[in-house]
């Protein structure tokens, strides 16, 4: 099964998702989609940056999908190695060149949102906006989807990725003196870098064993 | 020698003592059999909660034990910012007005908690209205604003409901003719229904309407679920309590349940016949034992209802509270005075 | 300007007065949480409020943040259910199931019947367990103490129902990515046949007691009423929409997932959109749950529970978009896999941030008891707002 790494953006689409593409591409104008995909039977749409906005008013006006879903960010870079040694399997080694998901991506961060329709079933579209890479930011969908207040703070402190219109960018989960975007995957999970992961051998000493350890 | 001793026994400031430290014991006997049989034992039974029946052996006895000592042995705790003095005075402000209620309430022909007096029912609803001075005490100074929304709903939610509860009374004394709790039992003992005087008359059976009045604004008084908007542990968390500890939120505790066992007692009294009981003569000698057992078991009903309702029923809102007293309990109440003023007539 | 010397001890009782009653302005902010017995753990209001009623609020989350998203990138996926079991801590099961068929779903296989039968009988069985407690910590929060004692009495049914299952109360941690830990212990059908008849009878008696109720009705009917468009715009999901009337539930109008299609239900919906009405549905809803579990008893298959996996799971490249319809709402995970054994990027889709994102919304102009009101019907669970 792991020999089955081909991404599923070349496959051909399901009619239903050609059908939605057509009129995604209707409502919003086809020089504002750069790439569209199949991902595992939904619809992923990459938009333009400067469309991210036109996009939301076109999912909630011509294309019905009045239901936000979340709206959330990706950074692409290739993450730290975490692994123990070679063969080791208790953390995950994810590749070390940039490569980028379904629809592609110009750089490395992303900003993807869901946004489905509560009246047709099994409905729902996947979008996603590329950034710049020095200061990533992206219109905000605030006034479109009012319930992206919250989604576009947690991205934002998350990854540092700035919204262009939100009412108040401030922090959502973390405290307002904290410094860093801990969702880039440059910033450090302190914990694993102290401690590595016991894994699939309980590398934990019991209460005794701490004991004996330490007379050796 | 002994004249003297007969002469400061029976002098005033004994008999003072001695009438104190009845109320007094009375206070804490009463809100502890309130709170035991109602508070732990029923609602445990009707909540199907297995804590408060476990500790000690028969459905847990313990409990109340253990609670007190629990309540003994906390940190006596005073926030920074709150005004000591006023603080502190607060609980015993609360329970000095459940203490004066005490006096009035009659317990057999001869035997009256402390006082006789001829304005008792008037005494009675009077004093009842002095805690709210205790609970604004203890909200304002506790310096919080839960406690300071707790005590200002209280206010206003105990000055709305004095009237219904003074208005559904009026309709007994009405009937009765007098505000002597004494002679308002002795009425009921001495009533015949159409003729037949087997019961008495108990006022409940003309003043149904009294009654259910009454119950309600005691309810409210005691602020009890469904008027528990002061201390609501849901909103305000405990409202005016929320900064007293051990000792003194025991004070308040026994000053609840305390009013509690009063009011269950006045609306034994007027509406139920008080300690009087059918076939047994109000004046005989042996009233003066049966008669507070017959007013204890009285009670008991009544307070009964009183906490049946508590662990029913959620609460109200505020407005709606006061608009369930303005627009509906005191034009009711008004109009069963006129009633009973026409009929009183009529008859 | 103080012109005379002040004692710094009362100067500081003095700021704490204009703290705390603030006469200035008329206003006063007053703090609910994030210690509040009406908020579920660690929610903070802060609500400026004119008398008693709300001028504007806002909501502070964030007090138990934990980073699951971080954390998914540092475990393989085997060990993100464990992790993920505590998002909402009440539905852990439910939880679990939408990862696991992402994982499945870039894998290409499928777990076996049973599997997914016996899946579907613990998802209700949670959704169950969640919306019992809902029904009486609603009560509770209106000022009615017995529901709640109620809600947790009948609620403990359900939970020995998942436990005997899967070993564990609140986090089973049971589902593997190709099917389940374990098959069902002998005797489990007909025990939780007999669990599911009670819960149904105390569904009648939540009807009495609550529902039936004048003052409960007084205190809920037409509090926090959130419009239907409004609502799905912000992403209030599950029963908070369907109680707006809309239509929509993810078990029959989603992807199809687990065995939903062949079973015989109905989705509930109220047109009302307030508090009674989200109350009203919810307790609906639990009798159809318990109704589905009954039917999944009836029709269980027989079979492996587990289907054919490598021994160490890889999970090949690609990305997938898995939401169901959680107790609390839609739950979804977009999983971002570049064929390790471990997820590259998950995206955790929680229903509570969404449903409790309207709340400023809704709570301008209401009362104080209200706000109460409103945050109950909403059901929240703060695990799954800070995730």
């Amino acid at each position: 099964m792991s020999e089955n790494t081909e991404v599923e953006v070349g496959a051909t689409m399901s009619p239903e998702n050609l059908e939605l593409l057509g009129r995604v591409s209707a409502a919003l104008g086809a020089e504002a989609i750069i790439e569209s995909a199949q991902a595992v039977g939904d619809l992923v749409v990459r938009v333009a940056n400067a469309s991210w906005r036109e996009a939301a008013k076109a999912c909630r006006g011509a294309l019905g999908f009045n239901y936000l879903s979340f709206i959330g960010g990706i950074d692409w870079m290739p993450a730290p190695v975490v692994g123990g040694e070679a063969g080791d399997t208790s953390s995950p080694v994810q590749p070390a060149e940039q490569t980028y998901g379904a629809a592609g991506s110009a750089g490395r961060f992303q900003v993807f949102a869901r946004v489905a329709s509560t009246s047709v079933p099994r409905s729902g579209l996947t979008l996603k906006v590329d950034l710049d890479e020095e200061s990533p930011a992206v219109d905000s969908w605030v006034s479109i989807y009012p319930g992206a207040d919250w989604h576009e703070r947690e991205t934002w402190e998350m990854l540092g990725i700035g919204f262009n219109g939100h009412p108040s960018l401030r922090h959502l989960y973390l405290p307002a003196e904290f410094e860093g975007n801990p969702l880039r995957k440059d910033f450090p999970l302190l914990a694993r870098e102290v401690k590595p992961w016991p894994g699939l051998v309980n590398v934990e000493p019991m209460p005794g064993e701490d004991v004996e350890e330490e007379a050796e | 020698m002994r004249s003297l001793a007969v002469d400061i026994w029976g002098g005033w400031a004994t008999t003072l003592g001695i009438k104190t430290l009845i109320v007094m014991g009375l206070i804490p006997v009463g809100a502890l059999v309130l709170g035991y049989t109602f508070l732990l034992k029923m609602m445990s039974h009707m909540q199907s909660r297995l804590g408060p029946m476990d500790p000690g052996g028969f459905h847990g006895w313990y409990q109340l034990i253990g609670d007190g000592i629990k309540f003994i042995q906390k940190e006596d705790i005073i926030p920074e910012g709150a005004d000591k003095r006023v603080f502190k005075m607060a609980p015993a402000i609360v329970v000095l007005s459940t203490f004066l209620m005490f006096v009035v309430l009659p317990g057999g022909p001869d035997f009256v908690v402390a006082k006789d007096l001829d304005v008792g029912v008037f005494y009675a609803l009077a004093v009842s209205s002095l805690s709210v001075i205790g609970v604004l005490m203890a909200g304002w100074a506790s310096s919080n604003k839960y406690a300071l929304l707790g005590s200002l709903r209280a206010a206003a939610q105990l000055i709305a409901y004095e009237l219904p509860l003074v208005l559904a009374v009026i309709g007994v004394v009405i009937q009765a003719g007098t505000m002597n709790l004494q002679d308002i039992v002795r009425f009921q003992a001495s009533g015949e229904i159409f003729g037949w005087d087997g019961l008495g008359l108990p006022l409940i059976l003309t003043q149904i309407v009294g009654f259910g009045l009454f119950m309600i604004a005691a309810q409210a008084e005691l602020s009890q679920p469904p008027f528990d908007m002061p201390v609501a542990e849901s909103e305000l968390v405990a409202g005016y309590m929320v900064e007293y500890t051990g000792f003194r939120f025991l004070f308040f505790f026994i000053g609840e349940f305390g009013t509690a066992f009063v009011y269950a007692g006045l609306a034994a009294t007027l509406f139920l016949g008080g300690w009087s009981v059918p076939f047994i003569d109000v004046d005989a000698d042996i009233m003066n034992v049966v008669g507070p057992l017959v007013l204890f078991a009285k009670i008991m009903l009544v307070a009964f209802l009183m906490f049946w309702a508590r662990f029913t029923y959620p609460r109200f809102r505020e407005d709606q509270l006061q608009s369930l007293a303005w627009k509906w309990l005191i034009p009711i109440a008004l109009a069963n005075i006129l009633v009973t003023g026409a009929l009183k007539v009529a008859f | 300007m103080p012109k005379f010397e002040v004692d710094p001890a009362v100067h500081r009782g003095l700021a704490d007065a204009r703290l705390n009653v603030e006469i200035d302005n008329g206003d006063m902010i007053l703090n609910l949480g994030p210690q509040h017995p009406a908020t579920h753990g660690t929610l903070r209001l802060v609500v400026r409020l004119d008398g008693e009623r709300v001028v504007a609020s806002d909501v502070v989350i964030g007090y138990m943040h934990r980073g699951y998203e971080k954390l998914t990138e540092y475990r393989t996926y085997p060990q993100i259910t464990t992790l993920i079991n505590r998002i909402d801590w009440l539905s852990s099961f439910a939880n679990e199931v939408p990862f696991v068929h992402a994982a499945e779903q870039l894998m290409g296989i499928e777990a076996p019947p049973r599997a997914e039968y016996i899946r579907t009988a613990l998802t209700e069985l949670s959704r169950i367990a969640t919306f019992l407690l809902f029904l009486g910590e609603m009560g509770l929060q209106v000022g009615a103490i017995t529901p709640a004692f109620y809600g947790f009495r009948d609620r403990e049914y359900v939970l020995n129902a998942i436990e005997s299952a899967t070993g564990g109360r609140f986090h089973p941690n049971f589902n593997r990515i190709g099917g389940l830990k374990d098959d069902l212990p002998w005797g489990w059908i007909a025990e939780t046949r007999e669990s599911m008849r009670k819960v149904l009878k105390s569904c009648d008696e939540f009807e009495d007691l609550v529902v039936s109720n004048p003052i409960f009705q007084k205190r809920t009917r037409g509090i926090g009423i959130i419009p239907a468009e409004l609502g799905a715009s912000y992403g209030v999901s599950g029963s908070n929409l369907r109680a707006s009337g809309v239509d929509w539930d993810l078990r029959r109008d989603g992807k199809p997932y687990l065995v939903y299609n062949d079973l015989d239900w109905k989705v509930w919906t109220h047109s009302d959109g307030d508090s009674f009405a989200r109350y009203w549905v919810r307790l609906q809803e639990t009798r159809e749950s318990a109704r589905m579990v009954l039917q999944l008893l009836d029709v269980m298959p027989s079979g492996p529970v587990m289907t054919k996996v490598p021994k160490i799971i890889k999970v090949p490249e690609g990305e997938v978009w898995v939401n169901t319809e959680n107790p609390l709402g839609e739950m979804g995970y977009y999983v971002i896999s570049k064929g390790a054994t471990g997820p590259f990027r998950v995206k955790i889709r929680t229903a509570s941030l969404s449903n409790v994102s309207i709340a400023p919304w809704l709570l301008r102009g209401v009362y104080l008891p209200d706000i109460i009101t409103v945050l109950a019907s909403l059901y929240f669970i703060l695990g799954d707002i800070d995730k």
